[in-house]
């Protein structure tokens, strides 16, 4: 009865769409999974535990090579572009009933999810505790590795 | 066909990853242990995480099948 627990242990360091997702997804699924989760979110992640950023959270086509996007490449640098590529991006979200993050962070703060956020990218962005939400909890590297050993699945996203 | 009579239905038609998982996560928690759910959905990823999920937490897949696009599974909770 009182198997071990399965361990994810995440660290998320990105915030356009195409990167905000997988932690959300894969921290929600662990979690319905009666995985033990908890996601360390640095640099670009701590937009992740910013209050109500989730849903504002874009994509620019700069760089995307691989995005079908109906403009030349070198297009997506101009202004406007990336409010563009993310109106079409959630539009292909809502099309394919694709949760929105939101949501998906509310079923991490639900299923308790461990949610960290990295005192020193704070510290370098000048993000305050009080930008983030309530649930996280502020901590450094040492933290995070506690957390993450004898973790049975670690990923770097 | 059988023996088992259906508690609750999760209509998880349209969703996609991991949403037909989750609401099930939750729903399965509306009914007693032993009890059977079933659950619609229109995912084809579907059919292969049911089965994973099943085989991590331990809940039973009774049942799937798939009509015109819909896959259907029968889940029993047992714990």
């Amino acid at each position: 009865m009182s198997e071990k627990k399965k361990k994810l242990a995440i660290i998320a360091s990105k915030a356009d769409i195409a990167g905000a997702y997988p932690p959300l997804i894969l921290a929600t699924t662990a979690a319905s999974m009666d995985y033990e989760v908890g996601i360390f979110c640095t640099f670009f992640g701590l937009n992740l535990l910013k209050k109500k950023k989730l849903n504002k959270l874009k994509i620019t086509p700069a760089g995307e090579t691989n995005m079908p996007m109906p403009i030349p490449q070198i297009i997506g640098i101009l202004p406007g572009m990336t409010d563009m590529a993310t109106m079409m991006m959630r539009s292909w979200m809502k099309g394919a009933g694709v949760a929105k993050l939101q949501e998906l962070m509310d079923i991490s703060i639900e299923s308790g999810v461990r949610l960290i956020a990295c005192q020193m990218t704070m510290d370098v962005m000048k993000i305050k505790r009080k930008q983030l939400i309530d649930e996280c909890e502020v901590a450094g590297a040492a933290t995070f590795l506690e957390f993450a050993t004898g973790a049975d699945i670690t990923i770097y996203i | 066909m059988s023996d088992f009579k259906i508690s609750k239905t999760l209509d998880a038609k349209n969703l996609s990853c991991p949403l037909p998982i989750l609401r099930t996560k939750k729903a399965i928690e509306d009914i007693k242990i032993g009890e059977f759910i079933e659950i619609l959905a229109t995912d084809p990823g579907s059919v292969a995480d049911f089965n994973a999920w099943t085989a991590a937490t331990g809940h039973e897949l009774i049942d799937k099948s798939e009509e015109s696009g819909i896959y259907r599974f029968i889940i029993k909770r047992t714990k």
